[in-house]
């Protein structure tokens, strides 16, 4: 697939890649819903708005950016656009979390190209993506490091360990990308361990605040420009999403954080999703 | 009698043996494994020159980064740097690295393979007198059952050096566990050193008692002592130093299991999940030996010097020769 598709046909991606989460997911019987189904924008404004360099058949290219995923219950999400942007075949999705598929429950990096580390366990992506733009400035690299991080994983102090480092270093060759969807395991954020001022906290460890609608491509990719280009410092995007987008009944449910839909609950979704398997698209123009 | 195929040090028993800490024969092998490879980069967090890392900082400003008081994060970022490239060694006190970050060197360096040198400085009762909270006595557990890590222990300055420079060309990630104590150079450049390889220190004579003595780093010297002393008494033992605790080296155990009746281990570590628990293991399966464990017996340090902890917890000369009578009296 192409790295700089019009945000016309981003918009048109979307429902396609959500029903796609619901599908491997459902197959799969477990794994993780609300985050995936929210961050679906983000991740296409990424690797298909232009902004990404790689090469899909040289996964390794040293002069790639790096994406580090630091919230690897993601994966569903991850999987399915690696798979469109054609590190692997699309058909490998349908293997998510069997044995011996490379498509582990969480990103395994020996497992799968196109995977930078290995994640799972929250809070400590951010600090190997500061690693490797600490490494980009040594060797005078023109790559940048873009860090995926969940809103949860705000409440790590690992996080802020390497908030303060990226600081210190005035990275800007580095961009965090929080999603910012108010679930966690255990309920809203701000009711198990509130992160507001949010913005502020980043603020005032040096970095610059960019907020952006999640689900608007437009509002995502002229931020990721921004941030690559005209801020000294490092710069964290906190991208406002909607968990469980697309889906009425996952929507705002934290339940749905660590769930996975049964058959009847996907039939439903992809219902929702108003894609009739990919008869239907026109609805979107 | 000192096994003299390995050149150790002849002045090992004389009073005037050059005492030097593993740390400071790390620090300064450092400095050579960076002149050596520009990819060998340091990261410390805030005890810089206690790990002694100061060299390397002042020689290399540039590959050096000091991190603070974070040593989550220093895993992390180590984790990256070998990622673009780099050949990461990230030193602290074993308390705190691998005690504190312990889950961050499972995920992001283990389970990743993404090679580093981790160095635990200031392991062990020799810690001295900052007390039970500083002296590191479960490290060697928590690498030793971590995949794609070995685990060293140089029992001297020398052999310090020469382990972080073979670090650098290891295939994973390896743990180097340091003294911060000053302790008899007991090896030459000369003494064979391999990460994966140990040593027979001291041979039995022709009487051998079967009583093999296998210990590590800071101890080494006390069962030699012992085994001097042991053999003016009568009692011919062996002394391993058994620097390979991960890769255990597997031949060599095995080779002196059969010539022995039975081993004692000895360390500065919680006798659970140690360096003798890993003889053990091997053993267990493969040559069953009665073994005696010398070690913290399930509880913490506490302040004093490097010499009263030793003695007030066992671990000295004088406990290991004790201990060799008591074993022979069952053998």
């Amino acid at each position: 697939m192409q790295k700089n598709l019009s945000e016309k046909e981003l918009k048109k991606l979307a429902p396609e890649i959500r029903s796609k989460i619901i599908e491997i997911l459902e197959k799969a019987g477990s794994g993780h819903c609300a985050g995936p189904l929210g961050a679906v924008e983000i991740y296409l404004s990424l690797y298909f708005g232009g902004i990404l360099n790689y090469d899909p058949h040289h996964p390794d290219w040293p002069e790639r950016d790096r994406v580090v995923v630091s919230n690897g219950h993601y994966a569903p999400l991850l999987y399915i656009i690696l798979a469109y942007a054609g590190f692997f075949a699309k058909k490998e999705l349908e293997t998510l979390r069997e044995i011996d598929s490379p498509l582990q429950g969480h990103p395994h990096r020996l497992s799968l190209p196109g995977i930078e580390t290995s994640s799972g366990p929250v809070g400590e992506g951010l600090s190997q993506a500061v690693g490797m733009a600490l490494a980009a400035k040594m060797d005078k690299k023109k790559y940048q490091v873009y860090c995926l991080m969940g809103d949860g994983e705000q409440q790590c102090g690992n996080t802020w360990e390497a908030v303060m480092l990226a600081g210190k270093h005035k990275l800007d060759n580095l961009t965090a990308i929080i999603d910012r969807n108010n679930i966690q395991i255990d309920g809203f954020t701000e009711n198990v361990m509130p992160l507001e001022p949010l913005k502020e906290k980043y603020e005032s460890f040096n970095w610059k605040v960019l907020e952006v609608d999640g689900h608007n491509i437009s509002e995502i990719i002229s931020a990721l420009k921004a941030a690559r280009s005209i801020f000294v410092k490092p710069v964290v995007i906190i991208a406002h999403t909607i968990p469980g987008k697309g889906v009425n009944f996952m929507e705002w449910e934290y339940l749905w954080h660590g769930k996975v839909p049964n058959s009847k609950q996907a039939e439903e979704a992809l219902r929702q999703l108003r894609r009739m398997k990919g008869k239907i698209n026109s609805e979107l123009d | 009698m000192l096994n003299n195929k390995i050149f150790l040090n002849p002045k090992i028993f004389s009073p005037d043996v050059p005492r030097k800490a593993s740390r400071d024969g790390f620090g300064e092998g450092l400095v050579v494994a960076g002149e050596k490879n520009k990819n060998v980069v340091a990261l410390c967090a805030d005890v810089t020159e206690s790990v002694r890392m100061h060299l390397f900082r002042d020689r290399f400003p540039k590959r050096f980064i000091e991190l603070g008081i974070a040593e989550q994060n220093m895993i992390g970022v180590a984790s990256g740097l070998a990622a673009s490239g780099k050949i990461p060694v990230v030193g602290s006190y074993a308390v705190f690295s691998p005690g504190r970050n312990w889950e961050q060197i499972r995920t992001t360096i283990c389970y990743n393979q993404q090679k580093i040198i981790l160095v635990g400085s200031h392991a062990g009762l020799n810690v001295g007198p900052d007390g039970g909270s500083h002296q590191a006595l479960e490290d060697i557990a928590l690498t030793r059952v971590l995949p794609f890590m070995g685990v060293v222990i140089p029992a001297d300055a020398i052999e310090a050096r020469k382990a972080i420079l073979q670090a650098v060309d290891y295939p994973t990630a390896v743990y180097l566990r340091l003294a911060r104590a000053k302790s008899p150079v007991i090896t030459t450049e000369k003494t064979p050193f391999a990460i994966g390889k140990s040593q027979v220190f001291w041979l039995p004579k022709e009487n051998f008692s079967g009583i093999t003595v296998i210990a590590c780093g800071y101890l080494v010297f006390e069962a030699l002592k012992a085994a001097q002393e042991l053999e003016k008494e009568g009692i011919s033992i062996a002394v391993i130093n058994n620097s390979a605790v991960k890769p255990l080296d597997e031949e060599l155990i095995l080779q002196w299991a059969k010539k022995s009746k039975a081993f004692v281990t000895v360390e500065e570590h919680q006798i659970a999940g140690g360096m003798g628990s890993a003889v053990a293991e091997f053993l267990a399966q493969n040559y069953p030996l009665p073994i005696y464990f010398m070690g913290m017996k399930d509880s913490f340090g506490e302040s004093g010097t490097a010499k009263e902890l030793i003695s007030k917890y066992r671990l000295d000369k004088e406990a290991i020769k004790e201990k060799v009578k008591e074993v022979l009296k069952f053998t």
